[in-house]
């Protein structure tokens, strides 16, 4: 109790809390406080009721009634809180108050009953609300549902008891409109309705079923009817069909099923070969490969070199199912007892099956060849000699790479250009170095007159070329050469120029320089014409058309050839022979005819930048060289794409030359090594010209990814030198 | 201006592919009908030369079967069997929900069926051919045949697998046509020479299996269903050419009724005829009674040159092949119950030996442990308790390496408890450069008939390690050459540095070869330089895989020598404890 107490008390304290807001809305639920009151009014009434007819009610009962009442309030607070609640259980409320009016003379239980639907309305839900609310919906309970409509409506107006008696059995007629006032029999058949029993008082549910048909054999037929004589008498439409197959039977037209054949038959089936019938299906078959064959590793005993060790299994585990080499790992039993099961047996049987349908096959032509027979058949080196074959001497001397080198004409001579700004003079057959001159920047280029009867040289460094007179041939000569330079005459009428000539003098003179061209821009190579006289220098720049100049040294003129630019300039070289002028950009090279002055001849190099070029002394052929690693060999007679590219070297080549007798070219390249090739061109032009790589010569270290730099050869004997990175120009016989 | 313009994809290439997709549209079949349909009748998709062409400029990956083979498929009568089973399928379905039991019955008595003779003929026209394709059905047959009777498969499968395998086993003895065998980890591999044709197939060890999840048995089963039908002919026709009765008869119906008495408990009636065939005990019953066979002797051509040579080399095969057929002749085996008895009967019996076991490990035993006439008691376990003093207690391994041998081997490394030599694979055929395990050179030894002294010196190393004098007095005879070829060193050294005279003859020689070698190698170096790219790319390629395979044997070797040194200082140290 004292709980419930102190749940009230809560409850009022919600109340006041709420108060205020109620207040608010005090005159809209005015009239649902009337009904509260109209409701409390009746349950005073039933309690009365109740204490009236229910003498065996104890004090504890009373304190239930308590109970109620006090939920009773809860609800009204509850009331309060929700609209639809509370419509809901008012109209409960009034049924049951009805009830309560209706059956005045219930016993106690019935009022115990109604007490329990009390409690329902206070919240609890409860299998009997239920059936009542089912009831409501009931049709036959309509009735009620008006009388309680009619209740409702008449709830404001002041009623008393009696009065009520007759109103709420009064049921209005919808046919008629007229009242009818309810029987007590009619009351209760309602009553009885509403409780969902059968109307029919007396109607009893549970009457024990009679059993037709049980175990028990009874002494009496169900029926008393006679059995039929057909039931006696055989069917005559039976026999006759019975009779039919009794018939077929006899005749073998039907005949017992057979036992199914579970285990095939097997026959000779290759009995009449016919090698006629092989299909045309068989002949595009492709037969699936056999499975492969096991090596020692798969036995379950192998040789100790074929179990794996433990890195190389972990590295087993590693790899992917897929890329492993073998699909088991090799292990070794002592005995064949304690070999297991081979986990995978039913999984490769199982892709061998997928291989067979699924894989897609082709022919592939297997390459059924000895590597050797893949090797083409050359002609022995022996029989091309002569060509170089060792490292016979070093010039060693230089103290930075060695860009240029050139020999004399008549081979007595050699005279190198390096970065360390001087230029050296070497006696050929003893390597000795009989001069060195400095010069005012890293030596581009070298490169000696070809003309025997001229001693000079012309180097190439930063914006000027120098030729001098090394002094070191025929006296003879060297004096008609300084006659030949000094001889010259200023013309009258001066041209201008794009290149200085200025003749050296004092020290200079005594050093051998002979004349200074100051060039506007850098030179990176000097060539002399055959004759000696005309000498071209290269001045790479993308831009201008100045890129190439010739100069005629008896006259002491330039000229510019080009009056538009083609590209970068790579190298150039005349035509031994005819007046042609070969220009080498970064990927062709251009020949022009130097007196029509116009271009003839294009050649595609196929090669991505150009490095070097050399023409053959017969004026024929040319090769190139390319920093990507190519050699293109042109015959000019041919075609203006190459003859054959060679892809000798590893690294790019710097420079190409050829023989001026002997069928050899040789190209120096970064990865240090000078190869040699033979290079015969035959007169009978049916043949085809033979080019066999003869030699790869090594000597040269790489130093900065730099090896050989330039290559030439002797003018008389086959002779090659080469000059390196490393500082120094060696000579190979 | 010429006549239409051709377009592009029809013609050619394009035209002669079909995907799968559009193939089993064409045939309009499922896609497991259509997968059972090109397992059974031997379709296989097809790689396109051109796949950019055929794939109409696409190039995502697609399998392709040749236009022709589905046009072929189309009228394969099974197509119709097919559709008439799902037909059957569905109606048993409905039958089932509708609970019409009889009309189940019916169903089920009528179920459609199919043949595949047909089939078998068309895709093998000849015999040879059928068995030329043998090795796989074999193999599928071995492996199910040792499946559980329960689960997975039909039991008739299962058994007809395990009559066939029985069969093609029993032939196998019955011609004595086996070559070479191999105990695998996975499996044991047979190879046998039928009618000229090289076949081998895998049988799995006697265990149970377990079953794998991501295995779709119905292929395996599909394949089976026409590998068993293939085998069949097959056998058939192989005891036809032995005139051997099939369904294979055990010889001497006599005995078998004599002895029917006991084994009645060992397997029902029905069950064990087929039974004591699989025994592969007994001799098959031959339709013509058998005649003493006469040796057929090669005729002799008169041949020259690489005939003569050849004519030489099937000879000598010829022989060693006689030699093998009778290689157990006379001898009598009796297998102890560890030792894996299908397998070893089987070999025993092909090589013409007689094989029984204890009669409770399996039907159809001839003879007891107590016969006094058996020579080799197969054990394979560490000792036995009883043994008979007249025969040879041997491992397992024996019998394989014989056979693989083609010669009886010796068996002292065979005893009990002996470590075992290694069982090397004689499917191997070692060619140039590849490495040899040192086994074999000893048994390529053996079978040429040497008895070489050094390893005679080995084995007896091995052997009398045991006498450690011996070794001792060897290890000091071997020191004592030593020094005296250092003596002899020196002396001569000391002779060269006194007289100041240099005679360099001999080694000027010395560098002619190898300035020769040199200049060939320099040629050749420089021949690989003209070479163009493609075939360049070529040789590259090969030489890789020849420098490969080097490195492997050297790999090998090497293993294979520290081994030796471990296991030889490991018995050092024993000694010495």
């Amino acid at each position: 109790m004292s709980k419930l107490k102190s749940k009230k008390r809560n409850i009022d304290e919600n109340e006041d809390e709420q108060l205020p807001i109620f207040e608010k809305d005090s005159g809209k639920d005015g009239h649902l406080d009337d009904d509260d009151d109209d409701y409390e009014g009746q349950a005073d009434l039933s309690d009365s009721e109740e204490s009236v007819f229910s003498g065996l009610e104890e004090s504890g009962s009373d304190s239930d009634d308590e109970e109620d009442e006090e939920e009773d309030d809860d609800n009204v607070s509850g009331l309060k809180s929700s609209d639809v609640e509370e419509d809901e259980r008012t109209g409960e409320d009034v049924q049951l108050s009805t009830k309560d009016i209706t059956e005045p003379q219930s016993d106690s239980k019935g009022s115990k009953d109604k007490k329990k639907k009390k409690k329902k309305s206070s919240g609890e839900k409860k299998e009997d609300e239920s059936v009542t609310m089912t009831s409501q919906r009931d049709e036959g309970l309509k009735i009620l549902s008006h009388v309680d409509e009619y209740e409702r409506d008449s709830s404001d107006e002041e009623v008393n008891a009696s009065k009520l008696l007759l109103i709420w059995r009064t049921v209005q007629d919808k046919m008629t409109g007229a009242d009818i006032r309810l029987s007590d029999e009619q009351v209760e058949l309602v009553r009885r309705l509403q409780q969902g029993k059968f109307g029919d008082v007396n109607f009893n549910e549970y009457e024990p079923a009679v059993e037709f048909f049980s175990s028990e054999v009874m002494i009496h037929p169900v029926t008393n009817r006679p059995q039929d004589k057909r039931s006696f008498i055989p069917s005559l439409i039976e026999k006759e069909k019975v009779g039919k197959l009794v018939h077929a039977i006899k005749m073998g037209w039907i005949k017992p099923r057979r036992p199914a054949e579970t285990t095939p038959q097997y026959y000779d089936l290759w009995a009449k070969e016919d090698p006629n019938s092989i299909l045309g299906r068989h002949k595009m078959h492709v037969p699936a490969p056999k499975m492969k064959l096991p090596g020692h590793e798969e036995s379950y005993n192998p040789p100790p070199e074929y179990l794996m060790s433990e890195e190389e299994r972990l590295a087993w585990e590693q790899l992917d199912p897929e890329d492993r080499k073998l699909n088991f790992l090799p292990q070794k039993f002592a005995c064949l007892r304690a070999v297991p099961a081979y986990s995978r047996f039913i999984h490769e049987r199982f892709e061998r099956c997928l291989d067979l349908y699924l894989c897609p096959r082709q022919r592939k032509m297997r390459v059924n060849v000895k590597p050797e027979d893949l090797i083409p058949k050359l002609p022995k080196p022996k029989d091309l000699q002569p060509f170089p074959t060792t490292q016979s001497l070093v010039y060693l001397g230089h103290s930075s790479l060695v860009r240029s080198i050139s020999v004399s004409p008549s081979g007595q001579w050699l005279v190198s250009g390096s970065d360390d700004c001087t230029v050296r003079f070497w006696e050929v057959s003893t390597a000795r170095c009989l001069k060195t001159l400095e010069v005012g920047g890293a030596v581009k280029g070298v490169a000696w007159n070809p003309n025997p009867s001229v001693s000079l040289v012309a180097v190439s460094f930063d914006n000027t070329v120098l030729l001098l007179n090394p002094g070191l041939c025929d006296r003879l000569v060297s004096n008609s050469t300084d006659q030949l330079i000094s001889s010259y005459e200023d013309p009258e009428e001066s041209k201008d120029q794009p290149v200085q000539w200025t003749v050296s003098e004092g020290e200079d003179h005594e050093q051998g320089h002979r004349l200074a061209l100051q060039h506007p821009k850098a030179v990176r190579q000097v060539t002399w014409h055959g004759k000696g006289d005309y000498l071209a220098c290269v001045m790479p720049d993308n831009t201008s058309n100045l890129q190439v100049v010739i100069h005629q040294v008896s006259k002491r003129r330039t000229q510019n050839p080009f009056r538009k630019s083609k590209g970068l300039v790579q190298c150039v070289s005349f035509h031994p022979i005819r007046p042609y002028f070969f220009v080498a950009t970064q990927r062709y090279v251009r020949v022009y005819n130097l007196i029509k002055q116009e271009l003839t001849k294009k050649l595609m190099t196929n090669c991505k930048w150009i490095s070097s070029m050399a023409v053959h002394p017969g004026g024929d052929n040319v090769i190139c060289g390319s920093y990507d690693c190519r050699l293109a060999w042109f015959d000019l007679d041919l075609s203006t794409k190459p003859y054959k590219v060679l892809r000798h070297h590893k690294k790019a080549l710097r420079g190409v030359a050829y023989h001026r007798h002997y069928p050899l070219f040789a190209s120096a390249s970064d990865d240090g090594s000078v190869i040699v090739c033979h290079g015969m061109v035959y007169n009978d032009l049916l043949q085809n010209p033979l080019i066999v790589p003869v030699k790869v010569l090594k000597g040269h270290s790489v130093t900065q990814d730099l090896g050989v730099l330039d290559v030439t050869f002797h003018p008389t004997q086959p002779w090659v030198f080469s000059s390196g990175a490393d500082g120094t120009v060696r000579l190979f016989t | 201006m010429g006549g239409l313009q051709k377009k592009k994809y029809e013609s050619g290439s394009a035209t002669n592919y079909i995907t799968r997709n559009r193939a089993r549209k064409k045939l309009s079949l499922s896609l497991a009908d259509f997968r059972r349909l090109c397992i059974l009748k031997g379709i296989y998709p097809h790689e396109p030369k051109h796949k950019k062409k055929v794939n109409k400029g696409s190039t995502a990956p697609r399998t392709y079967y040749l236009l022709k083979d589905i046009r072929f498929l189309l009228h394969e009568p099974i197509v119709g069997k097919f559709r008439e089973y799902k037909i059957f399928v569905r109606k048993l379905r409905k039958a089932y929900g509708k609970g019409e039991w009889s009309g189940v019955e019916r169903l089920r008595e009528n179920k459609p069926a199919y043949k595949l003779d047909h089939i078998i003929k068309e895709r093998y026209p000849t015999f040879i051919d059928a068995l030329r394709d043998v090795d796989d059905s074999l193999s599928m047959c071995f492996l199910f045949s040792t499946f559980a009777r329960t689960g997975k498969c039909h039991v008739q499968t299962i058994q007809l697998c395990r009559r066939l395998s029985v069969e093609w086993m029993n032939y196998i003895i019955t011609s004595r046509s086996l070559t070479k065998v191999f105990l695998s980890i996975k499996g044991i591999y047979y190879q046998a020479e039928v009618l000229g044709q090289t076949i081998t197939w895998i049988v799995p060890y006697q265990f149970a299996h377990n079953h794998p999840t991501d295995v779709d048995y119905r292929v395996m089963a599909t394949f089976t269903e026409l590998y068993t039908t293939l085998f069949g002919f097959v056998n058939f026709r192989l005891y036809q050419t032995l005139n051997l009765v099939y369904p294979p008869k055990l010889d001497g119906p006599g005995e078998a009724s004599l002895r029917s008495g006991c084994d009645e408990d060992y397997a029902l009636d029905s069950e064990s005829y087929s039974e004591k065939l699989s025994a592969l005990s007994a001799s098959l019953a031959r339709m013509v009674p058998v005649m003493e066979e006469e040796e057929t002797q090669l005729d002799h051509f008169p041949a020259e040159g690489e005939d003569l040579e050849k004519m030489e080399a099937r000879e000598k095969a010829e022989l060693e092949r006689d030699a093998q057929k009778n290689l157990f002749e006379g001898l009598k085996f009796f297998l102890n119950r560890e030792a894996p008895r299908e397998s070893l009967a089987f070999l025993i019996r092909c090589l013409g030996g007689q094989v029984s076991w204890d009669k409770s490990l399996c039907i159809g035993s001839t003879y007891d442990v107590t016969d006094e006439t058996i020579t080799h008691h197969i054990v394979d376990r560490p000792n036995v308790d009883k043994q008979y003093i007249n025969r040879y207690y041997i491992q397992p391994q024996w019998v394989y390496d014989s056979l693989n041998a083609k010669m009886l081997l010796p068996v002292e490394e065979y005893f009990l408890g002996v470590t075992l030599p290694p069982h090397l694979s004689p499917f191997v055929e070692e060619t140039e450069g590849d490495y040899v395990p040192p086994e074999k050179l000893k048994l390529l030894a053996l079978q040429r008939g040497e008895k070489p002294q050094e390893e005679d010196e080995e084995e007896e190393d091995e052997e009398e390690d045991d006498d450690e004098d011996d070794e001792q007095s060897e290890e000091d005879e071997e020191e004592e050459d030593e020094a005296k070829l250092t003596e002899i060193e020196e002396k001569r050294t000391k002779g060269k540095s006194l007289p100041v005279k240099v005679t360099p003859g001999k080694v000027k020689a010395e560098n002619r070869t190898k300035a020769e070698q040199e200049e060939k190698a320099e040629e050749k170096r420089l021949a690989i330089m003209m070479m163009k790219k493609r075939e360049k790319y070529l040789y590259e390629k090969i030489m890789f895989g020849k420098k490969r395979n080097i490195r492997d044997a050297n790999k090998l070797a090497a293993k294979r020598k520290a081994h030796d040194e471990a296991s030889k200082t490991d018995k050092k140290k024993k000694k010495k404890c």
